[in-house]
């Protein structure tokens, strides 16, 4: 059987991914799926747990936040077409009218 | 304590004129304000004559309390108003002298343009001499002090355009408040010691104690800085120097604030304490000092003025410097007597001055007259009459005030009698003097002058002075009622008359030696005063009308002596050089330069600094740019973690 510190090593390395690509992109699609990275990152130590401690909460948790991101791939994606019909671009830096 | 409820209307009513005046003049017609600024000063005049009528010496003194004022702790002080004979001659003498100046001023001021501001001031002045007068506790007096002072330096610079005005009263009223603070530490003392600020109180409380003989005690300490206020308001050495300035006010303002009433509140502060003064044998020495060595010092400058209210100016400091002396010895009813009759003469002289340079058009140099007494015949005579009365030849009134002054000062100290009397004479000869080179000889002014603006300040622009001209009747009138009382005002010190009215208030508890077997040796001393007198008036005969040329002669072989005389003793150039520039200059590099500027406003401006320079850092935090806001979150999240994890190697 695969020891828990493997499936924790994999969740953090796919979170930091996450991160990274987080910080570092400029398309805005790029950035969401980066989140979505994040996300499965974290999905990942949940089962990882749940299966390590035989309790099913864990499982649980990991379908509310697949839900979540659903919901929220949804509406995020609505909002980039948006954008994108409004101001041509996808480059967030560019999108900056709130700013100072 | 006799109840009289007119009492508070007295200063009340000229209040009142100078409210209607001063809020309605500007564009009220001139008849109306003339009819205001008349009719109040003269309803406190008939009603001051009234209470002077009804006065019974067995129900003074009178009373009236107004309102409450100021109740703390022990203290309590209340604007209420006190009459016993002392306030009935200053009351008199204020509302009557001050009721005839202010009738001569519609003549006088009749073309300046500010007509409403000028009686405005008078009676606001009015008022506030009036609540000296009649106060019954030092805190009320001194607010009608400050007043009088505050008038004083508004009618002072009346014609503010003109910059040495603005400045005289500038200087009136900062050499004032130095001896303000005298007066006012003088007070705190009397608030300390005696709890009270109320005269009867405070003289109640007085009374019992004994003679400070020996050293200064606190009684003292009070007399002097009493003294010092004094000092300030009266014109006596060190403080005299704003009154001479002063006379670049109006001359009815001279006439009335700085030389019948406001300048001798100082003795009348001084006579109304004699309770402590009697007491402090030591400040009573101090006020006869300085009052002995004003009136010489003062007369002596007189000699050598030649701008004619000047040479008033130092007259009245020297004349005021008797009234010290007088007070000094113990004598303060032969003060307030010179006091009064001092009122009627010099506010005569002050305002036949005023008709003087009315006649000529403004000049007020004596070098650029003479010869006025066939122009200007009433005006001559009337000050021919003032002339007479302060030179101390009998019987006008100054002979009296005078004669009874230096006869207590020999009692005292015949030192005192010594320079009273040698003063008495340098009076007789500067007053003389001024007669002489104004009416005697030809006339040396301007003869045409068509746009007569010899000063256009005074407004008599529009005369065309072809010749000196009499002034109009509304002037002469007060001119001849001040005449006739500087004839006979003397009268009432017949037979110590006089000193017998006040006797209820100075006399009592200390018997003053009237010694009447040394009858003799008082008409002697007054033959010799009236000696002196006639001497003054035949030098000044000799020097100025006979032989004319000699005055020259003598102020070249003086030298230098004379130019330190005619040059005031270089007094206010000491003052300059002493105080007025290292204040000035320690004001502008230290406390300015230094203190206010290096100090204050640099603390102030780099904490402003400090704050802008600590924002524009932080600021950056808050760039709006989420990914920044990202990465401090990984970052911070990073840390947790790192710190976490370390924790956990630890166990």
């Amino acid at each position: 059987m695969v020891p828990l510190s493997y499936y924790l090593v994999l969740s953090g390395i796919l979170f930091a991914c996450g991160v990274t690509g987080f910080l570092i992109k400029r398309n805005i699609i790029t950035i969401f799926m980066s989140i979505e990275l994040m996300l499965n990152g974290v999905n990942l130590s949940f089962v990882a747990f749940a299966a390590h401690w035989h309790v099913l909460s864990g499982q649980v948790f990991v379908f509310f936040v697949m839900v979540v991101a659903a919901a929220e791939a949804a509406v995020g994606l609505a909002i980039i077409i948006a954008v994108y019909r409004t101001r041509e671009t996808l480059n967030v830096d560019q999108v900056n009218l709130l700013k100072l | 304590m006799t109840q009289n409820p007119y009492l508070w209307l007295i200063p009340t009513l000229p209040l009142a004129g100078a409210a209607i005046n001063g809020f309605l003049g500007r564009r009220s017609s001139k008849t109306a304000v003339t009819t205001i600024a008349l009719a109040f000063p003269g309803l406190a005049f008939a009603l001051a004559l009234k209470i002077a009528l009804g006065f019974s010496s067995a129900a003074a003194p009178y009373g009236f309390e107004l309102a409450k004022w100021i109740r703390s702790g022990p203290l309590s002080v209340d604007f209420a108003f006190y009459l016993d004979q002392l306030s009935l001659v200053m009351l008199l003498v204020v509302t009557g002298v001050g009721f005839l100046i202010h009738i001569y001023s519609i003549g006088y001021m009749a073309d300046d343009p500010s007509y409403y501001r000028f009686f405005t001031y008078l009676n606001l002045f009015m008022f506030f001499m009036l609540t000296l007068v009649l106060a019954n506790n030092y805190l009320l007096m001194f607010i009608g002090w400050e007043g009088v002072g505050l008038a004083s330096y508004l009618l002072i610079g009346f014609w503010f355009t003109k910059d040495s005005a603005a400045s005289a009263g500038k200087k009136a009223f900062i050499v004032n408040r130095i001896g303000d603070f005298g007066f006012l530490i003088g007070l705190f003392l009397i608030i300390q010691h005696f709890g009270s600020l109320n005269f009867a109180d405070v003289f109640s409380k007085v009374t019992p104690l004994s003679v400070e003989t020996s050293g200064a005690g606190v009684l003292t300490v009070i007399g002097i800085l009493l003294m010092v206020g004094a000092c300030g308001k009266s014109a006596q050495i060190p403080l005299y120097v704003w009154l001479p300035d002063a006379m670049e006010g109006p001359t009815p303002v001279s006439a009335l604030i700085h030389a019948a009433t406001m300048v001798t509140a100082g003795v009348y502060m001084v006579a109304r304490s004699h309770v402590i003064f009697e007491r402090a044998p030591m400040a009573l020495t101090v006020v006869a000092i300085i009052g002995t060595l004003t009136a010489l010092f003062a007369a002596t400058i007189g000699i050598t003025q030649t701008d004619i209210k000047k040479v008033l100016a130092y007259s009245t400091v020297s004349q005021l410097g008797y009234m010290f002396l007088a007070c000094g010895v113990g004598a303060f009813s032969a003060g307030i007597f010179h006091l009064m009759t001092h009122a009627f003469f010099k506010g005569l002289l002050f305002l036949g001055a005023g008709s003087v340079i009315h006649a000529v058009g403004g000049e007020q140099d004596m070098r650029k007259m003479g010869g006025l007494r066939t122009y200007i015949p009433t005006t001559f005579t009337v000050m021919l009459i003032a002339t007479t009365a302060i030179a101390g030849i009998p019987p006008l009134a100054g002979f009296w005030s005078k004669d009874e002054i230096l006869w207590k000062a020999f009692e005292a100290n015949p030192v005192y009698w010594v320079i009273g009397a040698l003063t008495a004479f340098i009076t007789s000869f500067y007053m003389f003097r001024l007669l002489f080179m104004t009416f005697w000889g030809d006339y040396k002014g301007i003869q045409v002058d068509d746009h007569g603006h010899a000063h256009s300040a005074h407004g008599h622009g529009d005369h065309g002075h072809g010749e000196p001209h009499e002034s109009p009747m509304v002037m002469l009138a007060p001119l001849m009622v001040l005449a006739l009382l500087s004839l006979v005002g003397g009268l009432v010190g017949i037979h110590h008359g006089f000193e017998h009215f006040l006797e209820p208030v100075f006399g009592g508890e200390f018997p003053k030696a009237v010694s009447e077997g040394s009858g003799n040796t008082e008409w002697l001393l007054m033959g010799i005063s009236v000696l002196f007198a006639f001497a003054g008036l035949g030098l000044a005969y000799i020097l100025y009308v006979s032989k004319a040329y000699l005055p020259e002669k003598i102020a070249a072989s003086l030298g230098s002596f004379y130019d330190a005389v005619l040059n005031k003793y270089y007094v206010d150039e000491i003052y300059a050089k002493l105080f007025v520039k290292p204040l000035v200059d320690g004001s502008n590099s230290i406390l300015w330069q230094g203190v206010d500027r290096k100090v204050i406003d640099d603390t102030v401006n780099n904490a402003a600094d400090g704050a802008r320079q600590v924002s524009d850092e932080v600021r950056h935090m808050q760039s709006g740019n989420l990914r920044s806001y990202a990465g401090w979150i990984a970052a911070g999240a990073a840390v947790v973690i790192a710190y976490m994890i370390w924790k956990g190697i630890g166990q």
